[in-house]
């Protein structure tokens, strides 16, 4: 009895796993980057793989919990004993990894092995302990020097610049929320202030840690404008679930009004 | 490397020879006393149950710490009286702050995967039943083996003494990456003290394993008796055995790390801390650091050690099962030690994966991944030969069984979810979320957990003479099977909303919408804890009013049933032992012991 | 001999009773201190300080209407007035510092501003510390490693209770941040003795001020200190303006 309970239950969890699985009940918000659909097909393929694996796992270990209680059996080895099963995980599983691998390194390249586009936007992100702060290089197209010893959250000097000696620095737009144009390729570089951080933009199918003493450049193209959120996924202290940042897409007329607003305000 | 055939015994191409348990390791005559015969014995049995013991004390604190954090992320604005009681400044009044929730999860990871995880499977059963099977007296080296319990509970109450300093526990997280966990208490509350206590006690905690590795594999080789070719160890055995070697390897590698992360601390070095860092105010005056060298240092330990913990789960659910469906396992003894072997050696090899999104070199994380795939395959094997195995049994339900079974079925849901994270590609989206959570909870949380209670259901009559209360084991296998799934799957699921973990408060516009599946799983995770209390209520009735049990309850084959329940203090009492038998000589309803002289019904 | 004992016994006792009573005469009454009052302007153009972007919280940002927030590092007011100067006497008091007021001072977390931006206190005056805002807080006060008031920060969490404080030593001021909230700036400035602090038209006012003369100095974050020596007699409230430049 307890045999055919296990059964049941187990295809039922089963049942619900895939179900919630297959109807997206959570599943991953719109994908708004040039590479998000090459990892959207990839995380598609891995479900449709694992899940057979999952549902076949978990379907066999019931049905023979089900059918082999008790003492009445004549006991036997599957026909073939271990062999069938070890060609079966090299071959299957051994063939999916290698597809998965191969595909996968498209996805993956299309992050990271790709080079940014020259023509790219440029903007400096420096994240610390508990909010990303952005940077333009402003008019001179050129980003000023980074002082830490100058840096005063007080006087809303996040960055450290030298803005009465460095000519460089003086027009850098600092802004606390990341807009960006629509349709353009964006080069971010990454730094952190002080311990560990991470960049999770979902939508733009991101996410790329801050390590203190690199600068990390991470580029993509938004290709729909619209309001999403960028939050740490590194622990980084006890204001961690609150550390985020809007990420502002706007069409190329909207962006250069917010630009030339916060330049205003520097 | 294995030999295949009784008359050799062949390790590594060195011919072994098992010395017999009397002229094995009995360096001591009976201890007298009760401080000799219980507290400072020498003794692996009691060495065991003082593991097994402190494990239970500390999977109650670990799930109290859970309970704390899951209610804080259901109900934000409850006061926990007892929380307040512990720490006012860390929940004054009883309402958590933000830097708490922290500190508990960090004790929680640290506490469970450690002096849980790692030692009640390994060292708590390993201890009590591994000189048994192999038929020695006691360990080889009896001395080193109460040091290294006695070190290892040093470690737990230096954890636990984090709880009772002014400034609480680190916050760092069971990972402490620097430069967080390496610039003081500059970085925030518990990073100073607080972690100082957290890597001595880490660096405890390595000592006692190395030592306790050591005697595992000395015993292994060199005190088994006679007839006891490797061949014919039992699968629970095997399974120490190879865990003690990847734990030799492993800790080896997490001491020095503690060790430096100390000196990054405490001694003005820089091994993982840049320069031009800003913290408070503050420009910290160390350079010259890597943070990604911890990470590293960290991982090339913390990835065997998901395999530390698993291993001694995959061998004693092997050795469980052929007694409950009464038949040997698809493959015998060579399978599934093949696939541990491989899962071991190739744990090494993959550490980067937990390293995609950290700064790393791309092309490392392509490297990483292939291997990370790659281990699948002898994962896949060993549940394809416990599932398989069921095939055309007779299979018992008894408790032990019901536990094992439940593993298999963690196991794989846990290993599904592996696909998802050994890919950079798709990792880039799941890392750090729930989906994390979910999956490392179900692989190595309660996989291992549900293998340790087979275990200790198992092995309860033999170790303390008396018979668990059935009912109420069956009553503690389906709450925690059914709502173990309703919490970490969950989780899995919510991680592809890309809930982030390790987040003390929901309150990003895309988490508020998961509170709802939070609030579920906080009320599942709170009766799944009071489930517990089933078990543990039946394991300390049992042990003063349970039924007495025969030596060989289950009908079973290996050593350990062929003397009393509980076995006398030399194991044997006195008796030759003579081994004519693999492990697994079951005919679907009979079996013959290893020690019988009987024919062979399995041809082991 | 007796009577002249008899005498000086009374004599002495009057005395006693009389010195009793003036030890344990309420400290100087309104009528027996003074007054100072002043007005800080500030000479030349504020500088243009950039408004405060609280996007990254939405309960920040919700409480101020979505719109970027004035920083207060230099609040003028019309007229020129200098708010957020803190006054106290720097030198003159010793030992007639007055009572410590019983109430206490507060500074409240609102709209993910420290309210008010400037707050003065005596030394061993409890101040209470309060988050009114729909989102947690963690207050850090950075007091100088030197001057012997301790360094500490507290969380409190949406609805959580007050933070009951008090500084054992002299510091002007003591730069309070936010760890959660990176443009949140505050100062406490604990001082001995009356204190005042300029409202946005720069008018400030310290009162129970024992007659004398005294340094008066008068404290602002961005621009430093100025003294001025005034002479305190009770009546008429002595007066005392002070002029910052900007640079």
């Amino acid at each position: 009895m307890a045999g055919k309970i296990f059964a049941v239950v187990v295809a039922l969890i089963t049942i619900v796993t895939a179900y919630c699985v297959i109807a997206h009940v959570w599943w991953m918000p719109v994908d708004i980057s040039v590479h998000g659909p090459k990892i959207d097909h990839q995380i598609e393929e891995t479900v449709l793989v694992a899940g057979l694996l999952f549902i076949a796992g978990q379907v066999v270990l019931a049905a023979f919990v089900f059918l082999y209680g008790g003492a009445r059996n004549r006991i036997k080895q599957i026909p073939g004993g271990a062999k069938p099963l070890i060609v079966f995980a090299f071959l299957l599983v051994g063939t999916e990894i290698v597809a998965l691998s191969f595909i996968g390194s498209k996805a993956w390249g299309a992050v990271y092995f790709e080079a940014p586009d020259p023509a790219s936007m440029r903007v400096d992100v420096q994240a610390g302990q508990f909010a990303y702060y952005f940077r333009y290089p402003g008019p001179d197209g050129k980003f000023g020097s980074l002082h830490p010893d100058l840096i005063n959250e007080g006087n809303q000097n996040y960055f450290g610049l030298d803005t009465d000696h460095d000519a460089d620095a003086k027009d850098d737009i600092v802004t606390a929320e990341l807009a960006i144009p629509v349709n353009k390729p964006i080069l971010l570089t990454l730094h952190s202030k002080d311990v560990g951080h991470s960049f999770y933009a979902r939508e733009l199918r991101i996410q790329q840690d801050f390590v203190p003493g690199l600068n990390i450049p991470v580029h993509f193209t938004a290709t729909q404008t619209g309001r999403f959120e960028i939050v740490c996924t590194q622990l980084c202290g006890l204001g961690h679930y609150n550390m985020k940042a809007y990420l502002s897409v706007l069409s190329p007329s909207d962006f250069d009004d917010w630009l030339r607003k916060q330049a205003s305000m520097q | 490397m294995f030999a295949a055939t009784a008359e050799k015994n062949i390790f590594l191409g060195v011919k072994i020879m098992p010395a017999t348990a009397a002229q094995a390791a009995v360096h001591h005559a009976p201890p007298q006393g009760f401080i000799r015969k219980y507290i400072f014995s020498v003794d692996h049995k009691v060495i065991g149950i003082q593991y097994l013991t402190m494990s239970l004390v500390a999977v109650f604190v670990g799930m109290a710490l859970s309970w704390a954090m899951r209610i804080h992320l259901a109900w934000p604005d409850a006061h926990i009286p007892l929380l307040g009681w512990l720490s006012p400044s860390g929940a004054p009044g009883g309402l958590m702050t933000p830097e708490y929730y922290l500190s508990l999860m960090t004790m929680h990871g640290t506490i469970m995967a450690f002096f849980v995880l790692t030692a009640a499977p390994l060292a708590g059963f390993g201890n009590f039943i591994l000189p048994i099977q192999v038929g020695a007296a006691d360990m080889a080296f009896p001395r080193l083996n109460m040091s290294s319990f006695w070190v290892t509970l040093v470690g737990f109450i230096l954890a636990c003494a984090t709880f009772f300093i002014p400034d609480g526990p680190p916050l760092s997280g069971w990972t402490a990456y620097a430069p967080l966990s390496a610039v003081g208490s500059v970085a925030g509350p518990g990073q100073g003290w607080g972690q100082n206590l957290w890597g001595l006690s880490i660096v405890c905690f390595c000592i006692a394993s190395l030592l306790g590795a050591l005697n595992f594999i000395v015993t292994t080789l060199d005190l088994r008796t006679k007839g006891m070719t490797l061949p014919r160890l039992p699968l629970s055995t095997w399974g120490w055995f190879i865990d003690a070697w990847v734990s030799l390897l492993a800790f080896a590698v997490l001491l020095p790390t503690c060790l430096l992360l100390v000196l990054d601390r405490l001694a003005g070095t820089s091994f993982f801390i840049p320069s031009g860092l800003v913290i408070n105010d503050q420009l910290q005056p160390h350079s010259g650091g890597s943070p990604l060298l911890f990470q590293h240092l960290f991982w090339f330990f913390g990835h065997p050690e998901v395999y530390i913990i698993i291993l001694p789960a995959f061998g004693i659910v092997s050795h469980i099962m052929p007694t409950f469906i009464r038949k040997p396992l698809v493959g015998g003894w060579k399978v599934i030690t093949f696939a541990e072997v491989a899962v071991g050696t190739l744990s090494f090899v993959v550490w980067g994966h937990h390293m995609f999104v950290s700064g790393m070199s791309p092309f490392m994380a392509m490297v990483f991944s292939v291997p990370t795939l790659f281990i699948t395959i002898p994962s896949v094997i060993a549940v394809l030969v416990w599932v398989f195995s069921l095939y055309h049994a007779n299979i018992r339900f008894d408790t032990p069984l019901l536990f094992s079974l439940g593993f298999v079925s963690l196991f794989i849901s846990g290993g599904i979810g592996g696909f998802f994270l050994a890919q950079p590609s798709t990792d880039s989206y799941l890392h750090a979320t729930s989906f994390v959570v979910g999956h490392f909870h179900f692989t190595m949380g309660l996989s291992a957990i549900f293998a340790t209670l087979a275990g200790f259901y198992y092995w309860f009559p033999k170790m303390f003479g008396r018979m668990m209360n059935e009912k109420l084991g069956k009553v503690h296998f389906w709450l925690s099977f059914v709502l173990v799934y309703c919490v970490f799957m969950t989780m899995h699921l919510t991680g592809f909303a890309g809930a982030v973990r390790r987040y003390s408060a929901l309150v990003d516009d895309f988490m508020v919408p998961l509170i709802p599946a939070n609030k579920f799983m906080t009320i599942a995770a709170l009766l799944l804890g009071a489930t517990q209390f089933i078990f543990l209520f039946n394991a300390i009735w049992s042990r003063f009013k349970g039924p007495k049990a025969p030596n060989n309850p289950w009908d079973a084959t290996t050593l350990e049933w062929d003397t009393t329940s509980p076995p006398p203090f030399d194991n044997f009492g006195g008796r030759q032992i003579t081994v004519y038998h693999g492990p697994m000589e079951y005919d679907g309803e009979a079996s013959v012991m290893q020690t019988s002289p009987a024919e062979s019904v399995a041809g082991t | 001999m007796k009577a002249q004992l008899r005498i000086a016994a009374f004599t002495l006792s009057l005395l006693l009773v009389a010195l009793a009573f003036i030890r344990s005469a309420p400290t100087v009454g309104a009528s027996a201190t003074g007054q100072i009052v002043g007005t800080i302007k500030l000479d030349g153009q504020a500088p243009h300080l950039k408004p405060i972007d609280m996007s990254k919280d939405p309960a920040c940002a919700q409480a101020n209407g979505g719109a970027p927030v004035a920083a207060e590092n230099v609040v003028v007011g019309a007229n020129g007035g200098l708010a957020n100067v803190v006054v106290y006497i720097s030198q003159g008091l010793a030992g007639n510092e007055g009572a410590i007021s019983s109430q206490p001072a507060t500074i409240d977390q609102r709209g993910c501003k420290y309210v008010p931006h400037v707050v003065a206190l005596n030394v061993g005056q409890h101040m209470t510390v309060l988050n009114s805002d729909k989102t947690a807080h963690n207050i850090h006060p950075q007091p100088s490693p030197t001057g012997g008031n301790g360094q500490w920060n507290k969380s409190q969490t949406a609805g959580a209770g007050p933070i009951d404080v008090a500084w054992a030593n002299q510091e002007v001021a003591i730069p309070v941040k936010c760890n959660i909230h990176p443009w949140m700036r505050a100062y406490i400035a604990v001082v001995k003795g009356p204190f005042g602090v300029s409202n946005d038209t720069g008018s400030f006012r310290m009162d129970n001020v024992p007659p004398g003369t005294y340094t008066l100095t008068a404290w602002q974050e961005t621009f430093g200190t100025q003294t001025q020596v005034v002479t305190v007699a009770t009546g008429k409230p002595a007066t005392s303006d002070f002029t910052f430049k900007a640079k």
